[in-house]
């Protein structure tokens, strides 16, 4: 075949570039769809509450996934400092993913319940009071907006059409399970259960 | 190779990965050895005839590929074969090393046990007072001190707001080794309810009976007002002297220990606050985290701190 066929014709060009990336996909993406290990949640993986919920999106919002990771690699190293190392299962229910990529500060991925509620208050109120040497920005506008709730029924709607087990009830109730709460107590809910599904390390 | 077409994946997922990274394979290499020499016929000096692309004046030859390009890729090639077979990637063929994620995991860690199980075993074989003198132990324990419990109680054990100091004699649970290993163990929950109830007045009244407690200054009309209602609310779990509870976590009230005096905070704003919100000091129970054996060294660890004075 002559290469100026292919050279001279962008469009050809692109439906053949794409072609040959998407082999890559096929083989390592599109199993995972079919298989059960990444398509069925860990045993009492429970979607999360409308607060927790509430909290994920503050997450979001302020950017945390930039600096922390949610993915504990199966190396010793890595499960000797933060547990037992993630599964897929555990994320089943997670829209968008939360992984991240970066580590600046530590991996979150089972940082619910290691520390107190308290402390997690103070932590994002100013992070250099609980630890000195941190980088971490300061958060203290959480502990000035107030939830409002409006949105609520429609995110949770919308993750039911994408899978998330919510039932009509927790839906209903949403707005009201959050509405007048801080940000901040928003967010330590989000933290407190993350990855208190595989419980312990030892 | 029995269960290349079970187990993890379905056969069909197995075979279409198999059929899709083995088919890439072969049809780069008929790409690369299709293509290696090119069908013009060099001249006398050697040069090969352009491909007839002209940009700018410059054009471009329709050399064959370089001898080094093409056994370089060829060896990428045999590379990628002789990796299949060896390690899993050809859908449930788990190749012949046998190696898995989990497998070199649980490797490591077996390696790391094998390593650390009998120093700490041998520790917790001592009892806390006597491994506390252990310099070798305390250099150990500080290190699972700091990895673990500083994010709270500080890298110098002082403490903080609403962190107890470790270092100094008042205990809200006890300082004993037992009491020490328990609080490790299981955690604790300090629970003080709020006394909104009770109206401002009263709060009022409260803050200076307990402020008059420690021998701090205070308004000794409102501080004997204070009194009665100390004996019917607060007594029950500070005592009535106001000297604590260990076995309920309830704070010394008569000493200067302020857990949850912030910097700069005046000690009545701090009391009135307490009585009028309450205080759930956690501490996480560790076993989980750290387990047994470094439990009982991070008690002895915190046991150690009585001896430096």
């Amino acid at each position: 075949m002559k290469h100026e066929i292919v050279e001279k014709n962008v469009g050809l060009l692109a439906v053949l570039i794409l072609v040959v990336i998407s082999f890559g996909g096929l083989a390592e993406v599109v199993p995972l769809f079919f298989q059960k290990q990444t398509t069925e949640p860990v045993e009492g993986l429970e979607p999360l509450s409308a607060l927790e919920l509430a909290g994920r999106d503050i997450y979001r919002r302020e950017g945390c996934v930039g600096c922390h990771s949610q993915m504990i690699r199966p190396f010793r190293a890595e499960t000797e400092r933060y547990g037992h190392y993630s599964v897929a299962g555990e994320s089943i229910y997670d829209h968008n993913f939360l992984w991240g990529s970066k580590r600046t500060g530590p991996d979150l991925a089972r940082v619910g319940g290691r520390y107190s509620d308290d402390w997690h208050r103070a932590h994002l109120y100013n992070p250099r009071d609980v630890v000195p040497e941190s980088i971490m920005p300061s958060y203290p506008w959480l502990f000035e907006n107030t939830l409002d709730g409006e949105d609520m029924a429609a995110k949770m709607s919308t993750l039911r059409i994408l899978g998330v087990p919510y039932t009509d009830e927790q839906i209903e109730n949403a707005k009201r399970d959050v509405q007048g709460t801080q940000e901040i107590t928003a967010l330590i809910a989000y933290l407190q259960q993350l990855g208190t599904v595989l419980e312990g390390t030892r | 190779m029995n269960n290349l077409w079970g187990d993890s994946l379905s056969g069909f997922w197995s075979a279409w990965i198999i059929i899709i990274t083995l088919g890439t394979i072969a049809f780069s290499w008929w790409i690369l050895v299709s293509n290696r020499r090119t069908d013009k016929t060099p001249d006398a000096d050697g040069n090969v005839e352009t491909t007839g692309h002209a940009a700018d004046g410059i054009e471009e030859y329709d050399n064959a590929l370089p001898k080094w390009w093409f056994q370089l890729f060829i060896a990428t090639i045999i590379f990628s074969l002789g990796y299949l077979v060896l390690y899993p990637g050809l859908g449930n063929f788990a190749g012949i090393l046998g190696w898995t994620q989990e497998g070199q995991w649980e490797e490591e860690v077996a390696q790391a046990e094998e390593r650390f199980t009998p120093i700490f075993a041998q520790y917790q074989e001592v009892p806390i007072p006597e491994l506390a003198e252990n310099e070798e132990a305390m250099q150990v324990a500080e290190r699972v001190y700091q990895n673990n419990c500083a994010v709270c109680h500080g890298s110098n054990a002082q403490g903080g707001y609403g962190f107890p100091n470790l270092t100094d004699d008042d205990w809200l649970y006890g300082g004993e080794p037992e009491n020490i290993l328990t609080s490790l163990h299981n955690g604790r929950n300090g629970l003080m309810p709020s006394w909104q109830q009770l109206g401002e007045n009263n709060i009022g009244n409260l803050t200076q009976y307990v402020l008059s407690l420690s021998g701090l200054e205070h308004d000794a009309e409102s501080a004997e007002q204070g009194e009665a209602t100390f004996a019917s609310v607060c007594a029950a779990c500070h005592g009535p002297s106001g000297t604590g509870n260990q076995a309920l976590g309830a704070p010394n009230l008569t000493n200067d220990t302020w857990l949850y005096l912030a910097p700069g905070q005046e000690v009545a704003d701090s009391v009135r606050q307490t009585l009028r919100n309450g205080r759930n000091g956690h501490m996480p129970a560790q076993a989980s985290y750290i387990g047994e054996e470094r439990v009982h060294l991070v008690a002895a660890y915190v046991y150690s701190f009585r001896l430096q004075d």
